[in-house]
């Protein structure tokens, strides 16, 4: 079975499996990839570093025939190949388990692996295969659940397994530890060494250095679209990395300690939810209390009930009773957005475009539309003050550092960092009492990332409280004083950040703490 | 023929044109595509199945012009929003207009001409059979190939792989394409095959409902499909229901005021719509499995990056 599931042996003769050799791939006048060339050897883990936008995901579509070079070529197993498209690269042998994953949510899990098979499979036998590989590999699946019924750490197994049916002999993996716990990362490298072991290389995407450090043989650097440096990462410690990634030292964040707690500002109590819809998550029974001067953050995998908390912290969604939530001693539950803005809270949510802003408005209209009412004087008597939102506008793109082309740019042409750093600067330029604000710095690069945590830092410290949702461990510890965490709709109790590793985390983000009091089904020996 | 036989049969007529039409949008909306012309897809097949049943004598030239107008009029509704990436919304509309236009056109030299009638079938023995043998056995031929293509859509979709892309590329357009189908390939034969069972549900009507061509005559049965698809929950057993419980109210709406029962004909004609959005939505009542079953992508616009 296993010389069934990886091809070995065939690759031995050749020195690298795959080269891409002078990689150019020009959008227009920008070069996503200037001259790129990388070279994968059978039976090594290599990994792929860069920022956001240094050019990581243009090259592996590339490789994966998504995308066809501007120049250059691609050589696999030292002949010249055009791959056309995907379907060319799985017959290649090259499988891909994506970033954001290419599942569909209302097919089986058989079914969505048939789709990625070559030929007409009869879904029984591809039952009985999946399950073998599952075992195999210790990735364990049930070929007729539903996808949308099924936690992200389960959605990537699909993924793999679907690769491994195909027999790989490259696995491009793209960020593939950002959705999981960190037993669930360890559990995926224990399977990709295994491959790597008969064979197989993996290409491997990531941002998370110290993961980078533990896994891979080899790796190479990305900025501005050029390789800058292939180096060995075990012979590179994180920070040298992270200076060859950015190509400079990244700005260190300053976080004194809070002082001593105060009162309560925002208080959370006895929050049930249901959920809305068959793919939403419940909340049940949330109790939480942000005090004055501190900032609390919320772990948890993707899809355990985040949006669901942060919709009805803002307001989007109204809770069942007017208690559940208090704003400064004042009841608000039941209120609208508008009506928590104006009790001097600010919200900003997880997609910044599209929901933070309006992708076809003016920065300074998208302004108006969270200040309207809690800014005197942007709306009177039904008529915009424009002069003062673009006031606003500058201030906080000056103060926020957001690049742009004009004055008063729409939102839509900002690059990722660019317009979280004024989404989040927008709320922040208010000085609410209340911040909560869902994965501040997601697709954010170094350098945007650590400003908006200064940023989110010295709030707290100016006397307001802010909650803080991120997906990013590294993040919550660099920022908060203390963590709880979210899992399936249950909030833990939240404890003072020093007292918790990265160990107990990830047992609660895999749902220790839940009061079911049952092991996780995530929990895989 | 007793009256109860003379009802049944006229309801499984009523009722033939909405399952042709409304399987075949089934099908295109799968493929997360919102066609809203299938009216004007319609009127043209039934004024070009007329025109060539009239013109050649035989119904099944007649069959076959209807369903090259529908493909004909899918295939442009198919370049302007898959190729140009037009709004669908928007241009199902126009094509709607069109076809009316159009068809008028067309139907002006062949208004008030005696129609060429698609024969029944006779079946020696089994048609003989009162009562049970015209009704089942003594229907015209587009009556089984409804039925029969209801059944092989059904089996398609959820029984082999060529359904299985159809949904897919219908659930998550962009994961379709990074696995390597060709959405816009796939969605081009869905609106293709829609507007063949649109065409031939307006030939159905200008040569075995009522054979002779009247302008506008489809008479918002393409609307009625189109909801009928969505009230289905794009499910194809539920869709036959709910087209033979339309076309059931329908008919015995009719009867009724042919009976001159003093209750008001404009309740009667609004009663098809009541009573089948009412089962429909009382049959669809499992909201996780209406979720499972809505082409997420529908009506969404599919552009590849190159």
């Amino acid at each position: 079975m296993t010389t069934k599931s990886v091809k070995t042996g065939t690759a031995a003769s050749v020195d690298y499996l795959l080269e891409a050799r002078n990689i150019v791939k020009k959008f227009g006048d920008f070069a996503a990839n200037d001259d790129v060339t990388l070279k994968l050897v059978p039976g090594e883990i290599h990994a792929l570093l860069g920022e956001n936008g240094a050019g990581k995901s243009t090259l592996v579509k590339i490789i994966y025939g998504s995308l066809q070079p501007t120049s250059g070529e691609l050589r696999w197993m030292d002949t010249v190949t055009v791959v056309a498209n995907p379907a060319a690269a799985r017959k290649l042998g090259i499988g891909m388990v994506f970033q954001h994953f290419s599942l569909f949510e209302a097919l089986t899990v058989a079914e969505n692996i048939a789709l990625a098979m070559p030929d007409d499979v009869d879904l029984a036998e591809l039952s009985d295969r999946i399950a073998k590989v599952s075992v195999e590999y210790g990735l364990p699946l049930e070929p007729t659940a539903l996808v949308a019924d099924l936690s992200v750490g389960e959605r990537q197994r699909i993924e793999i397994v679907r690769c491994l049916l195909q027999e790989p002999r490259l696995l491009i993996m793209d960020e593939p530890t950002a959705v999981l716990t960190p037993q669930e990362a360890d559990q995926l490298f224990v399977t990709l060494n295994r491959l790597a072991g008969e064979g197989c290389a993996v290409l491997y995407i990531s941002h998370r250095l110290e993961e980078v450090k533990q896994l891979c043989h080899d790796a190479t650097i990305l900025r501005h679209g050029k390789v800058v440096a292939q180096v060995d990462p075990q012979k590179e410690t994180a920070a040298s990395l992270a200076r060859l990634m950015v190509g400079a030292d990244v700005h260190s964040i300053k976080a004194q300690k809070a002082a001593k707690a105060k009162s309560p500002v925002l208080e959370i109590s006895d929050l049930s939810l249901p959920a809305d819809g068959p793919f939403g998550v419940a909340l049940k029974n949330i109790q939480l209390d942000v005090c004055e001067g501190e900032i609390v953050a919320i772990a948890g995998v993707a899809g355990n009930g985040q949006s669901e908390f942060f919709d009805v912290l803002s307001g989007e969604r109204r809770c069942l009773t007017e208690d559940a939530v208090k704003i400064s001693g004042a009841a608000c539950g039941t209120a609208g957005v508008t009506a928590r803005r104006q009790m001097s809270a600010a919200f900003v949510p997880e997609e910044r475009l599209g929901h933070g802003a309006v992708p076809g408005f003016m920065l300074s209209e998208n302004v108006i539309l969270t200040r309207h009412s809690s800014d005197g004087g942007m709306a009177r008597g039904g008529f915009i003050n424009q002069t003062a939102a673009r006031d606003i506008n500058t201030r906080v793109t000056e103060r926020f550092d957001v690049r742009k082309a004009k004055a008063d740019p729409e939102a839509r042409p900002l690059s990722g960092g660019n317009l979280q750093k004024f989404v989040v600067g927008r709320e922040l330029d208010r000085n609410p009492k209340v911040l909560v604000v869902n994965q501040p710095t997601w697709g954010v690069d170094a350098g945007a990332a650590a400003l908006i945590r200064q940023a989110l830092i010295d709030l707290a410290r100016s006397g307001a409280c802010v909650l803080v949702i991120s997906q990013d461990l590294d993040e919550i510890f660099e920022v908060s004083d203390r963590i709880a965490v979210i899992s399936r709709g249950e909030l833990s109790q939240a404890y003072p950040a020093g007292d918790l590793t990265l160990e107990q985390i990830g047992l609660m983000m895999a749902g220790a703490h839940e009061t079911g009091g049952g092991q996780s089904r995530e929990a895989v020996a | 023929m007793g009256a109860l036989e003379a009802v049944i049969l006229t309801i499984i007529t009523a009722s033939t044109p909405l399952l042709l039409a409304a399987v075949g949008e089934l099908v295109v909306e799968r493929s997360g595509v919102l066609n809203l012309g299938v009216e004007g897809m319609m009127v043209m097949g039934a004024v070009c199945g007329f025109a060539a049943a009239y013109t050649s004598g035989s119904p099944y030239l007649g069959i076959a012009a209807g369903i090259t107008a529908g493909i004909g009029m899918s295939l442009l509704f198919a370049f302007l929003t898959q190729s140009l990436v037009s709004n669908q919304v928007a241009t199902g509309l126009a094509l709607t207009l069109l076809g009316l236009g159009l068809s008028g056109l067309i139907g002006e030299a062949f208004t008030g001409l005696p129609g060429v009638k698609l024969p029944k079938i006779w079946i020696p023995v089994l048609t003989d059979i009162p009562f049970i043998g015209p009704i089942l056995f003594g229907q015209d031929i587009l009556v089984y190939v409804s039925i029969a293509l209801t059944i092989a859509v059904a089996h398609v979709l959820f029984k082999t792989r060529i359904g299985l892309v159809i949904r897919a590329v219908g659930g998550n357009h962009h994961s379709a394409h990074a696995l390597g189908y060709n959405v816009i390939a796939v969605r081009y034969a869905c609106i293709a095959f829609g507007g063949a069972c649109a065409g031939l549900a307006g030939a159905y009507l200008s040569l075995a409902y009522t054979p002779q061509w009247i302008e506008n005559m489809t008479a918002g049965r393409g609307w009625i499909a189109l909801a009928l698809v969505v009230f289905s929950t794009w499910l194809p057993r539920r869709l036959a229901i709910g087209a033979y419980l339309f076309g059931t109210v329908w008919i015995m709406g009719l009867y009724v005021q042919g009976l001159g029962i003093g209750i008001p004909s404009q309740f009667l004609s609004s009663l098809p719509y009541l009573v089948t959005i009412v089962a429909l939505v009382v049959i669809s009542g499992n909201r996780t499995l209406t979720k499972v079953n809505t082409p997420a992508c529908i009506g969404q616009p599919f552009v590849p990056d190159r």
